[in-house]
Protein backbone atom coordinates (compact mmCIF):
# COMPACT_ATOMS: atom_id res chain seq x y z
CA UNK A 1 0.00 0.00 0.00
CA UNK A 2 1.23 3.40 -1.11
CA UNK A 3 0.86 6.57 1.36
CA UNK A 4 1.43 10.07 1.38
CA UNK A 5 3.43 10.74 4.76
CA UNK A 6 5.67 13.61 6.58
CA UNK A 7 8.66 11.92 7.57
CA UNK A 8 10.99 13.96 10.25
CA UNK A 9 14.68 14.09 9.31
CA UNK A 10 16.74 12.19 12.58
CA UNK A 11 19.88 12.11 10.85
CA UNK A 12 22.08 14.45 7.90
CA UNK A 13 25.51 13.23 7.17
CA UNK A 14 27.43 15.22 4.60
CA UNK A 15 29.54 12.74 2.15
CA UNK A 16 32.24 14.61 0.45
CA UNK A 17 30.83 17.43 -1.71
CA UNK A 18 28.29 15.90 -3.94
CA UNK A 19 26.80 13.55 -1.50
CA UNK A 20 24.74 13.66 1.71
CA UNK A 21 22.17 10.94 3.06
CA UNK A 22 19.07 11.13 5.54
CA UNK A 23 17.68 9.36 7.63
CA UNK A 24 13.59 9.85 8.25
CA UNK A 25 11.30 8.49 10.87
CA UNK A 26 8.36 7.74 10.37
CA UNK A 27 5.60 8.39 13.22
CA UNK A 28 3.58 5.45 12.39
CA UNK A 29 4.05 2.26 11.04
CA UNK A 30 5.89 2.10 7.65
CA UNK A 31 4.16 -0.33 4.88
CA UNK A 32 6.72 -2.55 3.61
CA UNK A 33 9.38 -1.56 1.82
CA UNK A 34 11.26 -3.99 -1.48
CA UNK A 35 15.17 -2.92 -1.96
CA UNK A 36 14.87 -0.93 -5.25
CA UNK A 37 11.57 0.71 -4.67
CA UNK A 38 11.90 4.77 -4.76
CA UNK A 39 9.53 7.65 -2.76
CA UNK A 40 9.09 10.88 -4.13
CA UNK A 41 9.82 13.54 -2.02
CA UNK A 42 8.25 16.78 -1.97
CA UNK A 43 10.89 19.84 -2.14
CA UNK A 44 9.27 23.14 -0.27
CA UNK A 45 9.48 26.63 -0.31
CA UNK A 46 11.75 26.45 -3.63
CA UNK A 47 10.49 28.47 -6.03
CA UNK A 48 11.90 26.64 -8.98
CA UNK A 49 10.98 23.13 -8.35
CA UNK A 50 7.48 22.08 -8.09
CA UNK A 51 7.31 18.06 -9.08
CA UNK A 52 8.20 15.50 -6.72
CA UNK A 53 12.18 14.62 -6.93
CA UNK A 54 12.06 10.34 -7.10
CA UNK A 55 15.17 9.24 -5.16
CA UNK A 56 15.83 5.42 -4.27
CA UNK A 57 15.66 3.88 -0.70
CA UNK A 58 19.34 3.11 0.31
CA UNK A 59 18.10 1.65 3.98
CA UNK A 60 15.21 0.65 5.40
CA UNK A 61 15.33 -0.09 9.49
CA UNK A 62 11.79 -1.83 10.34
CA UNK A 63 12.44 -1.62 14.34
CA UNK A 64 13.32 1.87 14.27
CA UNK A 65 10.20 2.50 11.85
CA UNK A 66 13.34 4.77 9.75
CA UNK A 67 14.23 4.87 5.84
CA UNK A 68 17.04 6.51 4.60
CA UNK A 69 17.85 8.03 1.43
CA UNK A 70 21.65 8.72 -0.11
CA UNK A 71 21.33 11.84 -2.52
CA UNK A 72 23.86 12.96 -4.83
CA UNK A 73 23.46 17.29 -5.38
CA UNK A 74 22.44 17.42 -8.87
CA UNK A 75 20.06 20.30 -9.43
CA UNK A 76 17.81 22.60 -7.76
CA UNK A 77 15.74 20.30 -6.24
CA UNK A 78 18.59 18.36 -4.69
CA UNK A 79 20.20 21.55 -3.87
CA UNK A 80 17.65 22.35 -1.85
CA UNK A 81 17.18 18.92 -0.36
CA UNK A 82 20.75 19.46 0.68
CA UNK A 83 19.76 22.55 3.32
CA UNK A 84 17.29 20.48 5.04
CA UNK A 85 18.96 19.69 9.10
CA UNK A 86 17.64 17.10 11.58
CA UNK A 87 14.09 17.90 13.11
CA UNK A 88 13.07 19.26 9.68
CA UNK A 89 9.90 17.34 7.63
CA UNK A 90 9.71 16.05 4.09
CA UNK A 91 6.79 14.66 2.65
CA UNK A 92 7.22 11.51 0.86
CA UNK A 93 4.59 9.68 -1.58
CA UNK A 94 6.37 5.95 -1.35
CA UNK A 95 7.03 3.77 -1.86
CA UNK A 96 6.92 3.40 -5.44
CA UNK A 97 7.76 1.39 -8.15
CA UNK A 98 8.50 -2.42 -8.87
CA UNK A 99 12.28 -3.72 -7.12
CA UNK A 100 14.90 -5.88 -7.51
CA UNK A 101 13.82 -10.04 -7.02
CA UNK A 102 14.87 -11.01 -3.41
CA UNK A 103 13.09 -14.51 -4.30
CA UNK A 104 15.88 -16.05 -5.22
CA UNK A 105 17.94 -19.25 -3.69
CA UNK A 106 20.24 -19.01 -0.99
CA UNK A 107 23.13 -20.83 -2.71
CA UNK A 108 22.80 -18.09 -5.51
CA UNK A 109 25.88 -16.48 -6.97
CA UNK A 110 25.15 -12.77 -6.53
CA UNK A 111 26.94 -9.92 -8.30
CA UNK A 112 25.87 -6.19 -7.88
CA UNK A 113 26.73 -3.30 -9.91
CA UNK A 114 26.97 0.20 -8.61
CA UNK A 115 28.24 3.60 -9.96
CA UNK A 116 27.63 6.96 -8.73
CA UNK A 117 24.20 7.98 -6.64
CA UNK A 118 22.97 4.08 -8.32
CA UNK A 119 25.05 2.65 -5.05
CA UNK A 120 22.04 3.83 -2.91
CA UNK A 121 19.55 1.13 -3.66
CA UNK A 122 21.62 -1.68 -3.57
CA UNK A 123 22.84 -1.30 0.07
CA UNK A 124 19.31 -2.02 1.29
CA UNK A 125 19.04 -5.12 -1.26
CA UNK A 126 22.23 -6.60 -0.32
CA UNK A 127 20.91 -6.49 3.75
CA UNK A 128 17.70 -7.93 2.13
CA UNK A 129 20.12 -10.85 0.51
CA UNK A 130 22.38 -11.15 3.64
CA UNK A 131 18.59 -12.10 6.00
CA UNK A 132 18.52 -14.99 3.22
CA UNK A 133 22.43 -16.18 4.17
CA UNK A 134 22.85 -14.64 0.68
CA UNK A 135 26.96 -13.00 0.33
CA UNK A 136 26.77 -11.02 -2.50
CA UNK A 137 29.91 -9.55 -4.91
CA UNK A 138 29.69 -6.42 -4.66
CA UNK A 139 31.55 -4.17 -7.48
CA UNK A 140 31.05 -0.05 -6.72
CA UNK A 141 32.44 2.17 -9.57
CA UNK A 142 33.11 6.20 -9.91
CA UNK A 143 35.73 8.64 -11.55
CA UNK A 144 37.30 9.09 -8.27
CA UNK A 145 37.45 7.40 -4.61
CA UNK A 146 35.67 10.06 -2.79
CA UNK A 147 33.26 9.98 -5.52
CA UNK A 148 31.40 6.56 -3.96
CA UNK A 149 30.01 7.44 -0.95
CA UNK A 150 29.48 4.96 1.52
CA UNK A 151 31.51 1.86 0.34
CA UNK A 152 31.99 1.21 3.90
CA UNK A 153 28.49 0.33 5.13
CA UNK A 154 28.62 -2.67 2.14
CA UNK A 155 31.06 -4.46 4.07
CA UNK A 156 29.28 -6.20 6.24
CA UNK A 157 27.28 -7.67 3.13
CA UNK A 158 29.56 -8.99 0.97
CA UNK A 159 32.73 -8.72 -0.88
CA UNK A 160 33.40 -5.29 -2.20
CA UNK A 161 35.22 -4.26 -4.65
CA UNK A 162 35.86 -0.66 -6.34
CA UNK A 163 37.15 0.93 -9.19
CA UNK A 164 37.82 4.07 -10.01
CA UNK A 165 38.70 5.73 -13.21
CA UNK A 166 41.73 7.38 -11.82
CA UNK A 167 43.22 4.48 -9.51
CA UNK A 168 42.95 6.81 -6.32
CA UNK A 169 41.03 3.30 -4.72
CA UNK A 170 40.81 -0.24 -6.06
CA UNK A 171 40.96 -1.31 -9.35
CA UNK A 172 42.03 1.45 -11.98
CA UNK A 173 39.46 1.29 -14.67
CA UNK A 174 35.61 1.16 -15.45
CA UNK A 175 33.33 -1.69 -13.23
CA UNK A 176 32.92 -3.79 -15.93
CA UNK A 177 36.64 -4.11 -15.81
CA UNK A 178 36.88 -5.29 -12.88
CA UNK A 179 38.87 -8.89 -12.05
CA UNK A 180 35.70 -9.73 -10.30
CA UNK A 181 32.98 -8.91 -12.33
CA UNK A 182 33.49 -11.75 -15.14
CA UNK A 183 33.73 -14.64 -12.73
CA UNK A 184 30.42 -17.10 -12.69
CA UNK A 185 27.18 -15.83 -11.46
CA UNK A 186 23.33 -16.38 -11.45
CA UNK A 187 22.22 -13.50 -11.16
CA UNK A 188 23.68 -9.64 -11.52
CA UNK A 189 21.71 -6.53 -10.35
CA UNK A 190 22.79 -2.99 -11.21
CA UNK A 191 21.88 0.54 -11.01
CA UNK A 192 23.76 3.34 -12.12
CA UNK A 193 24.62 5.51 -14.90
CA UNK A 194 22.67 4.50 -18.08
CA UNK A 195 26.46 3.00 -20.06
CA UNK A 196 27.73 1.43 -16.97
CA UNK A 197 24.27 -0.58 -17.02
CA UNK A 198 24.24 -1.25 -20.71
CA UNK A 199 27.79 -2.70 -20.27
CA UNK A 200 26.50 -4.78 -17.83
CA UNK A 201 23.53 -6.01 -19.33
CA UNK A 202 25.19 -6.64 -22.43
CA UNK A 203 27.97 -8.79 -20.93
CA UNK A 204 25.23 -10.59 -18.85
CA UNK A 205 22.96 -11.08 -22.37
CA UNK A 206 26.37 -12.85 -23.65
CA UNK A 207 27.00 -14.71 -20.62
CA UNK A 208 23.32 -15.95 -20.57
CA UNK A 209 23.55 -14.72 -16.56
CA UNK A 210 19.99 -13.20 -15.55
CA UNK A 211 19.98 -9.76 -14.84
CA UNK A 212 18.32 -6.51 -13.58
CA UNK A 213 18.94 -3.12 -13.73
CA UNK A 214 17.16 -0.42 -11.96
CA UNK A 215 16.77 2.79 -14.43
CA UNK A 216 16.24 6.55 -13.59
CA UNK A 217 13.98 8.32 -15.85
CA UNK A 218 12.58 11.90 -15.45
CA UNK A 219 9.52 11.86 -13.78
CA UNK A 220 6.57 13.82 -12.25
CA UNK A 221 3.98 11.73 -10.72
CA UNK A 222 5.78 8.30 -9.92
CA UNK A 223 2.43 6.87 -9.82
CA UNK A 224 2.22 5.39 -13.65
CA UNK A 225 -0.51 8.11 -14.06
CA UNK A 226 1.47 10.81 -16.42
CA UNK A 227 3.09 8.25 -18.38
CA UNK A 228 5.80 11.18 -18.19
CA UNK A 229 9.02 8.48 -17.82
CA UNK A 230 8.43 5.68 -19.88
CA UNK A 231 12.17 3.53 -21.18
CA UNK A 232 11.17 1.93 -25.06
CA UNK A 233 11.67 -2.01 -23.99
CA UNK A 234 11.25 -4.78 -26.22
CA UNK A 235 7.90 -4.53 -25.48
CA UNK A 236 6.79 -1.15 -26.19
CA UNK A 237 7.40 1.74 -23.55
CA UNK A 238 6.86 1.28 -20.29
CA UNK A 239 6.83 3.40 -17.08
CA UNK A 240 10.01 3.62 -15.39
CA UNK A 241 7.98 4.24 -12.12
CA UNK A 242 5.56 1.68 -12.04
CA UNK A 243 6.58 -1.17 -14.19
CA UNK A 244 10.17 -0.13 -13.29
CA UNK A 245 12.49 1.13 -11.96
CA UNK A 246 14.01 -2.05 -11.87
CA UNK A 247 13.45 -4.37 -15.20
CA UNK A 248 14.88 -7.79 -16.31
CA UNK A 249 16.93 -7.43 -19.28
CA UNK A 250 15.52 -10.12 -20.89
CA UNK A 251 12.97 -7.20 -22.27
CA UNK A 252 15.48 -4.85 -22.63
CA UNK A 253 17.29 -6.17 -25.56
CA UNK A 254 16.32 -2.49 -27.83
CA UNK A 255 17.60 -0.59 -24.50
CA UNK A 256 21.24 -2.16 -24.57
CA UNK A 257 21.63 -3.13 -27.74
CA UNK B 1 -24.43 21.77 -1.31
CA UNK B 2 -21.79 21.38 -3.82
CA UNK B 3 -23.96 19.73 -6.21
CA UNK B 4 -23.56 20.88 -9.53
CA UNK B 5 -25.03 19.59 -13.19
CA UNK B 6 -23.64 19.66 -16.53
CA UNK B 7 -26.02 18.91 -18.68
CA UNK B 8 -27.24 15.41 -17.73
CA UNK B 9 -24.33 14.45 -15.24
CA UNK B 10 -25.06 15.15 -11.86
CA UNK B 11 -21.80 15.66 -9.79
CA UNK B 12 -21.92 15.24 -6.18
CA UNK B 13 -19.05 18.44 -6.31
CA UNK B 14 -17.62 20.45 -9.11
CA UNK B 15 -14.43 18.38 -8.69
CA UNK B 16 -13.21 16.01 -11.37
CA UNK B 17 -9.90 15.01 -12.25
CA UNK B 18 -8.41 15.93 -15.81
CA UNK B 19 -7.67 13.53 -18.71
CA UNK B 20 -3.88 12.19 -18.96
CA UNK B 21 -3.15 12.92 -15.29
CA UNK B 22 -5.19 10.83 -13.39
CA UNK B 23 -4.71 7.13 -15.69
CA UNK B 24 -7.93 5.50 -14.64
CA UNK B 25 -8.09 6.18 -11.68
CA UNK B 26 -6.70 3.16 -9.58
CA UNK B 27 -3.14 4.71 -9.83
CA UNK B 28 -4.99 7.10 -6.84
CA UNK B 29 -6.96 4.86 -4.96
CA UNK B 30 -4.33 3.90 -2.02
CA UNK B 31 -4.35 7.77 -1.63
CA UNK B 32 -8.06 9.04 -1.51
CA UNK B 33 -11.81 7.81 -1.83
CA UNK B 34 -12.55 7.82 -5.63
CA UNK B 35 -16.50 7.72 -4.93
CA UNK B 36 -16.29 11.18 -3.67
CA UNK B 37 -15.00 12.93 -7.03
CA UNK B 38 -17.67 14.74 -8.68
CA UNK B 39 -15.92 12.88 -11.98
CA UNK B 40 -12.79 11.64 -13.25
CA UNK B 41 -11.88 11.99 -16.84
CA UNK B 42 -9.62 8.77 -17.74
CA UNK B 43 -6.98 8.74 -19.94
CA UNK B 44 -6.99 9.60 -23.59
CA UNK B 45 -8.33 6.94 -26.08
CA UNK B 46 -8.23 6.21 -29.62
CA UNK B 47 -9.40 3.86 -32.23
CA UNK B 48 -6.52 1.69 -32.01
CA UNK B 49 -3.23 1.36 -29.54
CA UNK B 50 -0.74 4.23 -29.69
CA UNK B 51 2.97 4.20 -28.32
CA UNK B 52 3.10 7.59 -28.08
CA UNK B 53 6.26 9.78 -28.42
CA UNK B 54 9.84 8.89 -27.37
CA UNK B 55 11.28 9.97 -24.17
CA UNK B 56 12.12 12.65 -22.98
CA UNK B 57 7.96 13.82 -22.81
CA UNK B 58 8.54 15.98 -19.85
CA UNK B 59 10.42 18.57 -18.11
CA UNK B 60 9.62 20.74 -15.35
CA UNK B 61 9.75 24.67 -16.25
CA UNK B 62 9.09 27.67 -13.75
CA UNK B 63 5.58 26.45 -11.93
CA UNK B 64 4.40 24.15 -14.99
CA UNK B 65 5.74 21.31 -16.72
CA UNK B 66 5.94 20.89 -20.45
CA UNK B 67 4.72 17.56 -21.80
CA UNK B 68 4.66 15.48 -25.09
CA UNK B 69 3.51 12.05 -23.97
CA UNK B 70 1.68 12.33 -27.29
CA UNK B 71 -1.57 9.95 -26.47
CA UNK B 72 -0.08 6.94 -25.69
CA UNK B 73 -2.66 4.78 -24.81
CA UNK B 74 -3.81 1.08 -25.16
CA UNK B 75 -6.53 1.72 -27.87
CA UNK B 76 -10.69 1.84 -27.35
CA UNK B 77 -11.16 -2.23 -27.54
CA UNK B 78 -8.65 -2.32 -24.66
CA UNK B 79 -10.11 -0.29 -22.90
CA UNK B 80 -13.89 -1.36 -23.27
CA UNK B 81 -12.43 -5.10 -22.31
CA UNK B 82 -9.57 -4.52 -19.50
CA UNK B 83 -10.12 -1.40 -17.74
CA UNK B 84 -13.52 -0.75 -18.01
CA UNK B 85 -14.81 -3.96 -16.15
CA UNK B 86 -12.06 -2.98 -13.29
CA UNK B 87 -13.42 0.32 -12.65
CA UNK B 88 -17.20 0.37 -13.93
CA UNK B 89 -18.24 -0.41 -10.24
CA UNK B 90 -17.41 3.26 -8.97
CA UNK B 91 -19.77 5.53 -7.45
CA UNK B 92 -18.65 8.23 -9.60
CA UNK B 93 -19.26 9.88 -12.77
CA UNK B 94 -16.61 7.75 -15.09
CA UNK B 95 -16.15 10.31 -18.34
CA UNK B 96 -13.69 9.21 -21.46
CA UNK B 97 -11.62 11.17 -23.35
CA UNK B 98 -11.93 10.78 -26.84
CA UNK B 99 -8.85 11.27 -28.82
CA UNK B 100 -8.36 10.87 -32.52
CA UNK B 101 -6.32 11.67 -35.91
CA UNK B 102 -9.62 11.62 -38.00
CA UNK B 103 -13.02 12.50 -38.06
CA UNK B 104 -14.01 8.56 -38.14
CA UNK B 105 -11.35 7.62 -35.41
CA UNK B 106 -13.08 9.88 -33.37
CA UNK B 107 -16.63 8.90 -34.14
CA UNK B 108 -15.46 5.17 -33.95
CA UNK B 109 -14.31 5.45 -30.30
CA UNK B 110 -17.11 7.27 -29.68
CA UNK B 111 -19.45 4.80 -30.96
CA UNK B 112 -17.88 2.20 -28.37
CA UNK B 113 -17.75 3.93 -25.94
CA UNK B 114 -21.35 5.22 -25.92
CA UNK B 115 -22.46 1.48 -25.27
CA UNK B 116 -20.87 1.31 -21.60
CA UNK B 117 -23.42 2.02 -19.29
CA UNK B 118 -21.24 3.38 -16.88
CA UNK B 119 -20.26 6.15 -18.61
CA UNK B 120 -22.49 8.91 -19.02
CA UNK B 121 -20.14 11.23 -20.42
CA UNK B 122 -17.24 11.69 -23.20
CA UNK B 123 -14.92 14.87 -23.28
CA UNK B 124 -14.03 14.68 -26.91
CA UNK B 125 -10.30 15.75 -27.39
CA UNK B 126 -9.86 18.02 -30.24
CA UNK B 127 -6.80 19.82 -28.65
CA UNK B 128 -3.94 17.76 -27.89
CA UNK B 129 -1.32 19.72 -29.19
CA UNK B 130 1.37 16.66 -28.98
CA UNK B 131 0.19 14.27 -31.90
CA UNK B 132 0.76 15.11 -35.20
CA UNK B 133 -2.34 14.12 -36.88
CA UNK B 134 -5.73 15.94 -36.06
CA UNK B 135 -5.58 16.79 -32.18
CA UNK B 136 -5.08 20.27 -31.77
CA UNK B 137 -5.66 20.11 -36.09
CA UNK B 138 -9.18 20.00 -35.27
CA UNK B 139 -9.54 22.68 -32.84
CA UNK B 140 -7.55 25.56 -34.04
CA UNK B 141 -10.45 26.16 -36.63
CA UNK B 142 -13.94 26.91 -36.34
CA UNK B 143 -15.42 25.04 -39.39
CA UNK B 144 -13.17 21.35 -38.58
CA UNK B 145 -14.33 21.33 -35.03
CA UNK B 146 -18.11 22.18 -36.22
CA UNK B 147 -17.18 18.70 -38.40
CA UNK B 148 -15.62 16.73 -35.98
CA UNK B 149 -18.41 17.73 -33.23
CA UNK B 150 -21.54 16.76 -36.03
CA UNK B 151 -19.84 13.96 -36.96
CA UNK B 152 -19.56 12.68 -33.51
CA UNK B 153 -22.63 14.15 -32.38
CA UNK B 154 -24.47 11.91 -34.71
CA UNK B 155 -22.90 8.55 -32.82
CA UNK B 156 -22.81 9.29 -29.60
CA UNK B 157 -26.01 10.29 -27.66
CA UNK B 158 -25.10 10.92 -23.82
CA UNK B 159 -23.56 13.83 -22.37
CA UNK B 160 -20.50 15.34 -25.01
CA UNK B 161 -18.08 17.72 -23.82
CA UNK B 162 -15.73 19.47 -25.80
CA UNK B 163 -11.93 19.90 -24.60
CA UNK B 164 -10.59 22.93 -26.25
CA UNK B 165 -7.30 24.22 -26.79
CA UNK B 166 -5.97 27.72 -25.76
CA UNK B 167 -3.89 27.63 -28.73
CA UNK B 168 -5.92 30.05 -30.95
CA UNK B 169 -6.93 33.54 -31.60
CA UNK B 170 -10.40 33.45 -30.37
CA UNK B 171 -10.74 30.57 -28.18
CA UNK B 172 -15.02 32.00 -27.66
CA UNK B 173 -15.30 31.45 -31.94
CA UNK B 174 -14.56 28.08 -31.50
CA UNK B 175 -16.89 27.08 -28.10
CA UNK B 176 -19.46 28.94 -30.33
CA UNK B 177 -19.14 26.51 -32.99
CA UNK B 178 -18.86 23.34 -31.38
CA UNK B 179 -22.23 24.25 -29.39
CA UNK B 180 -23.58 25.35 -32.50
CA UNK B 181 -22.78 22.02 -33.44
CA UNK B 182 -24.16 19.91 -30.91
CA UNK B 183 -22.06 20.40 -27.60
CA UNK B 184 -23.31 19.54 -24.72
CA UNK B 185 -20.62 20.90 -22.58
CA UNK B 186 -17.05 22.93 -23.34
CA UNK B 187 -13.61 22.01 -21.11
CA UNK B 188 -11.32 24.36 -21.00
CA UNK B 189 -8.04 24.90 -21.29
CA UNK B 190 -5.94 21.75 -22.68
CA UNK B 191 -2.09 22.92 -22.46
CA UNK B 192 -0.42 25.73 -24.05
CA UNK B 193 2.00 24.97 -26.74
CA UNK B 194 5.45 25.96 -25.70
CA UNK B 195 9.19 24.82 -25.97
CA UNK B 196 12.28 24.53 -23.73
CA UNK B 197 15.67 24.57 -24.51
CA UNK B 198 19.01 22.83 -22.07
CA UNK B 199 21.67 25.57 -23.24
CA UNK B 200 24.23 23.53 -21.42
CA UNK B 201 23.86 20.32 -23.93
CA UNK B 202 22.50 22.89 -26.69
CA UNK B 203 19.40 20.62 -27.36
CA UNK B 204 15.59 20.85 -26.86
CA UNK B 205 14.55 18.92 -23.30
CA UNK B 206 11.73 17.44 -25.46
CA UNK B 207 11.92 14.89 -27.80
CA UNK B 208 9.74 16.29 -29.99
CA UNK B 209 10.92 20.01 -29.03
CA UNK B 210 7.36 21.65 -28.62
CA UNK B 211 5.07 20.14 -25.74
CA UNK B 212 1.85 21.56 -23.76
CA UNK B 213 2.45 23.52 -20.85
CA UNK B 214 0.73 22.90 -17.54
CA UNK B 215 0.56 23.91 -14.08
CA UNK B 216 0.06 26.98 -12.25
CA UNK B 217 1.89 28.98 -14.94
CA UNK B 218 -1.37 28.50 -16.98
CA UNK B 219 -3.28 29.66 -14.63
CA UNK B 220 -4.39 33.05 -15.66
CA UNK B 221 -4.52 32.47 -19.02
CA UNK B 222 -7.06 29.55 -18.42
CA UNK B 223 -9.26 31.78 -15.88
CA UNK B 224 -9.37 34.72 -18.65
CA UNK B 225 -10.37 32.03 -21.58
CA UNK B 226 -12.95 30.29 -18.86
CA UNK B 227 -14.53 33.75 -18.57
CA UNK B 228 -14.42 34.94 -22.40
CA UNK B 229 -16.71 31.55 -23.15
CA UNK B 230 -18.86 31.66 -19.86
CA UNK B 231 -20.13 34.85 -21.99
CA UNK B 232 -20.29 33.63 -25.45
CA UNK B 233 -22.04 30.56 -24.73
CA UNK B 234 -24.81 28.68 -22.94
CA UNK B 235 -24.13 25.48 -22.65
CA UNK B 236 -21.87 24.57 -19.02
CA UNK B 237 -18.39 25.48 -19.03
CA UNK B 238 -15.41 22.94 -17.13
CA UNK B 239 -12.75 25.01 -16.47
CA UNK B 240 -9.10 23.54 -15.93
CA UNK B 241 -5.88 24.97 -15.98
CA UNK B 242 -3.03 24.62 -12.76
CA UNK B 243 -5.95 24.25 -10.28
CA UNK B 244 -3.87 23.44 -7.37
CA UNK B 245 -6.08 24.14 -4.49
CA UNK B 246 -9.76 25.12 -3.60
CA UNK B 247 -9.60 28.37 -4.04
CA UNK B 248 -7.54 28.41 -7.20
CA UNK B 249 -11.00 26.09 -8.36
CA UNK B 250 -13.87 28.72 -7.15
CA UNK B 251 -11.75 31.40 -9.13
CA UNK B 252 -12.53 29.09 -12.24
CA UNK B 253 -15.95 28.61 -11.07
CA UNK B 254 -16.33 32.63 -10.02
CA UNK B 255 -15.18 33.30 -13.98
CA UNK B 256 -17.91 31.16 -15.43
CA UNK B 257 -17.51 27.15 -14.77
CA UNK B 258 -19.80 24.81 -13.64
CA UNK B 259 -17.33 22.46 -12.74
CA UNK B 260 -13.63 22.07 -12.88
CA UNK B 261 -10.77 19.55 -13.55
CA UNK B 262 -7.82 19.43 -11.40
CA UNK B 263 -4.95 18.28 -13.28
CA UNK B 264 -1.04 18.85 -12.68
CA UNK B 265 -1.62 18.96 -8.61
CA UNK B 266 -2.60 15.64 -8.89
CA UNK B 267 1.59 14.67 -9.63
CA UNK B 268 2.57 16.69 -6.64
CA UNK B 269 0.23 15.81 -4.02
CA UNK B 270 -1.88 12.59 -5.21
CA UNK B 271 -4.63 13.64 -2.34
CA UNK B 272 -5.09 17.22 -4.06
CA UNK B 273 -8.57 16.66 -5.07
CA UNK B 274 -10.17 15.69 -1.94
CA UNK B 275 -8.42 18.80 -0.59
CA UNK B 276 -9.93 21.01 -2.54
CA UNK B 277 -13.30 19.35 -2.14
CA UNK B 278 -12.54 19.80 1.81
CA UNK B 279 -11.59 23.14 0.91
CA UNK B 280 -14.50 23.95 -1.35
CA UNK B 281 -16.92 22.92 1.24
CA UNK B 282 -15.27 25.10 3.98
CA UNK B 283 -15.37 27.87 1.84
CA UNK B 284 -19.09 27.95 1.51
CA UNK B 285 -19.60 27.55 5.44
CA UNK B 286 -17.22 30.65 5.81
CA UNK B 287 -19.16 32.68 3.35
CA UNK B 288 -22.83 31.73 4.52
CA UNK B 289 -22.84 29.66 1.07
CA UNK B 290 -25.44 27.17 0.94
CA UNK B 291 -25.55 25.89 -2.50
CA UNK B 292 -21.95 26.21 -4.67
CA UNK B 293 -24.65 27.53 -8.20
CA UNK B 294 -24.64 30.81 -6.38
CA UNK B 295 -21.22 31.33 -7.22
CA UNK B 296 -20.62 30.37 -11.01
CA UNK B 297 -20.29 33.24 -13.00
CA UNK B 298 -20.62 36.04 -10.75
CA UNK B 299 -17.94 37.61 -12.10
Amino acid sequence: MKEIHDFTIVCRRQLGDQYFSLVLQHQGTMPAVCPGQFVEVLVDDCREVMLRRPISVHDVDAEKNTLSLLVQIVGKGTRRLATLQCGDKLNLVYPLGHGFSTNIASDSRVLMVGGGAGIAPLLYLSKVLSSKHIRPTILLGGRTASLIPVRSEFEPYGSVGIATDDGSMGYRGIVTQHPDFGKEYDIIYSCGPTPMMKAVAKSAAQRGIRCEVSLENMMACGLGACLCCVTDTDEGHKCVCKEGPVFDISVMKKWYE
Amino acid sequence: MLNVKVHNLNLKNPVMTASGTFGYGEEFSDFIDLERLGAFIVKGTTGTHREGNPYPRMVETPSGMLNAVGLQNGGVEKFCSTVYPRIQHLDTNIIVNVSGSSIDEYCTVAEQVNELDRVPAIELNISCPNVKKGGMGFGTDPAMASQVVTAVRKVYHKTLIVKLTPNVTSIAEIAKAVEGAGADSVSLINTLLGAAIDVEHRRPYLSTITGGLSGPAVKPVAVRMVWQVAHAVKIPVIGLGGIMSASDALEFMMAGATAVQVGTANFIDPSVTMKIIDGMEEYCHRHGIKDINEIIGIV
